[in-house]
């Protein structure tokens, strides 16, 4: 009993140990990557915060959603319409309201938590995969806004997002200019550090969720809705309310996007970003946390990273000459690792990591191996009365 | 009033190739419960080789050329793939159809570049004249082809054996295969089905007055998502129903240049469409309602 205990005690604080240890190197990383590296880990980092949220709403809850991408968009749109002023040239018709930066952050992940609430008519009854493609048309309806509200959007060619400052420090390029160990801290620098402080916060407050009274309602109901509702989970409201959770994560990703941007623009919310958010969370394992920030970080590096390195790479071509060039492999990679994952190791990349760490420690203590968490379960049963008259 | 009786050919002729794309989703969908988001790359490729086939022979042989390949493709993912995932949830199967989608996409947008291509169907921009009426010749083939298979389909869904075990393996699986039907040849006939009728379907897509062919026509077959689900999506007559409302819909507001905040309404009139009906039905029209007490 006691050596359970401790064993339990020593893997908890081993796996804390190696998270902050992790977060450590990230926060120096600034002091030696390039430009467009730090570009490329700001947007993993706001992929994080958003595949978090999706995990939380696909995995955990098990309600397939399409509808990331429409709420990344609610999110940067209404952080630049809050934060935003009316362009004094007359260039873009936009509006806004000029509050402070911080104010209009959280004001955004608010609306785009609103937002998901309005969905829930549909959100709390819809039965699995229908949910999924009514999800689907709020992208496509979205799509529709962002190019025609032009007064709140800025139309085709989008809205600029005013850059970010806390308390009267700037996140812009020089201002106030600061130099960490002699290298100048500019707008990527900063921004990394507000990033990660985000990330790291969306990544405890997931896990608490997952671990706490809503998790395991959720993760009952993703099993067993009619158990869950034995057991006094209300499904309509934990269905809504974990859907406005998973717009929530959404909308403050959407706002990341936009400060890494500096710019909102409706090409980039469309069908293909849902997609990859999805692919996200499979590769990193539904419902697992620390996974959907694994998957979203090798999800959105993969082609930035492939298409940097690709002269020293064969098998890359080069863009635009037919072949199979950075973005096309990754595509391509996403679409096999998904089936992959689906047919082999529906836990994705953490039940692969749990696996091995397991045969790792039995290898040295023989320690009892756990029940694996199903990510994805198995369909229930469930009673049907037959209408169909065909 | 002419204009009014034109949009509605116009409508019923994208209603039916609507009709014909969310047919193979309910099929697959009734078969394998697995909700096939590859469909509209299913589409995009049996226009591809029809196209690439045209340059050899007539158009008529290199359609069945086309739908060949469609249906074989769709036999292979049904056998290699499907089969191998068989009991995971709906879910993981719609993401796992999502992934073949991603694969198919990527290789066929790397074959088209940035050409459009035109798929050779006999009809060219021909017009015909009923009285004031004029309407492009494809649009009536279009309504043509989908009588004669949706009715063909329905009758061999009723009569022929193939029907009736595709009908009671989608009632109780179990007892179906206890009876002795076999499954396997079911589900791989269905998904071959929804194969051969996306074939079909991408040529209409791509004929006059469409501008011809690219992969495009992925999110085209996306807009016949709406149609199976409204229509309810077990339901095989739910979906020539909801086939025909989308197709109405479009073109009635497509024709009087309906807008919204100064946008044309008919992009999104579709995915408004099926919000508002599942609103008030969640299982679609003639879905079957899943019932649970606790």
């Amino acid at each position: 009993m006691s050596s359970a205990l401790a064993s339990r005690l020593r893997r908890v604080k081993l796996g804390t140990v190696c998270r902050i240890i992790l977060v450590l190197i990230l926060a120096v990383l600034p002091l030696y990557l390039d430009n467009s590296l730090l570009q490329t880990g700001l947007f993993s980092m706001a992929a994080v915060v958003g595949a978090i949220g999706l995990t939380i709403l696909t995995g955990a809850a098990g309600q397939l959603s399409l509808a990331h991408a429409f709420f990344l968009a609610v999110g940067a749109y209404s952080y630049s319409y809050f934060a935003g002023v009316k362009d004094p040239s007359g260039a873009s018709k936009a509006h806004g309201l000029g509050m402070p930066p911080v104010l209009a952050m959280i004001l955004a992940v608010a609306t785009a938590g609103v937002v998901g609430l309005l969905f829930s008519p549909i959100a709390g009854r819809l039965r699995g995969i229908y949910l999924g493609v009514a999800s689907l048309s709020l992208v496509f309806i979205g799509s529709f806004i962002y190019e025609n509200a032009r007064s709140l959007t800025g139309g085709f060619n989008g809205r600029p997002a005013t850059e970010f400052d806390l308390f009267g420090f700037h996140f812009g390029p020089e201002h106030p200019p600061l130099t960490v160990l002699n290298i100048a801290f500019g707008r990527f620098e900063r921004l990394w550090y507000l990033f990660l402080a985000l990330a790291v916060l969306a990544y405890i407050f997931g896990v608490n969720v997952l671990r706490g009274r809503m998790g395991r309602a959720m993760q009952t109901m993703r099993d067993s809705e009619v158990a869950a509702a034995t057991m006094g989970v209300d499904i309509r409201r934990t269905k809504a309310g974990v859907f406005a959770l998973s717009s929530m994560y959404a909308g403050l990703a959407g706002v990341m996007v936009a400060l890494a941007f500096t710019r909102v623009t409706p090409d980039y919310f469309i069908l293909p970003l849902s997609i990859s958010y999805l692919a996200m969370v499979v590769i990193g394992g539904l419902g697992s946390v620390g996974g959907a920030a694994l998957g979203a970080v090798f999800v959105t590096a993969l082609p930035t990273l492939l298409s940097r390195y690709s002269g020293s790479l064969p098998f890359v071509a080069e863009p635009a000459s037919g072949g199979y060039d950075a973005g096309k492999i990754s595509a391509a990679l996403f679409g096999v690792a998904i089936v992959f994952i689906v047919i082999f190791e529906p836990g994705g990349l953490s039940a692969l990591g749990t696996r091995i760490t397991r045969r790792f420690r039995r290898n040295k203590t023989e320690a009892p191996a756990t029940e694996p968490k199903r990510a994805m379960p198995r369909s229930g049963t469930v009673t049907r009365t037959q209408e169909d008259p065909v | 009033m002419t204009r009014f009786i034109e949009l509605m050919l116009n409508g019923i002729s994208l209603g039916s190739v609507y009709a014909l794309i969310a047919l193979g989703f309910v099929i697959v969908f009734k078969a394998t419960e697995v909700v096939n988001f590859a469909q509209g790359s299913m589409l995009v490729l049996g226009g591809y080789v029809t196209t690439r086939a045209h340059d050899h022979m007539p158009f008529v042989p290199a359609l069945l050329v086309g739908i060949a390949a469609t249906a074989i493709t769709a036999l292979i993912i049904e056998r290699v793939l499907i089969r191998n995932a068989r009991g995971a949830d709906v879910n993981a199967l719609a993401i796992l159809t999502i992934g073949i989608d991603i694969l198919l996409i990527t290789e066929l947008t790397r074959r088209f570049g940035s050409d459009v291509l035109t798929i050779g169907d006999p009809w060219g921009n021909k017009l015909v004249h009923l009285g004031n009426l004029s309407l492009p010749q494809a649009r009536l083939a279009a309504i043509t082809v989908a009588v004669v298979l949706l009715s063909g389909f329905f009758a061999a869904f009723k009569y022929s054996s193939w029907g009736v075990a595709m009908r009671a393996g989608a009632e109780d699986n179990e007892a179906a295969a206890l009876m002795g039907i076999r499954r396997g040849r079911v589900t791989a006939t269905a998904w071959m089905v929804a194969g051969l009728l996306a074939a079909v379907a991408v040529v209409f897509l791509t004929a006059f007055p469409s501008p011809g062919l690219d992969t495009g026509a992925r999110e085209i077959a996306l807009r016949a998502f709406p149609a199976a689900i409204l229509g309810g999506l077990d339901s095989t007559g739910g979906a020539v129903v909801g086939g025909l409302a989308i197709g109405l819909a479009e073109a009635m507001t497509a024709g009087y240049s309906v807008t919204f905040l100064g946008g044309s309404l008919a992009d999104v009139i579709p995915y408004l469409v099926m919000l508002v009906i599942l609103l008030v039905r969640p299982s679609g029209i003639f879905g079957t309602r899943e019932l649970s007490r606790v």
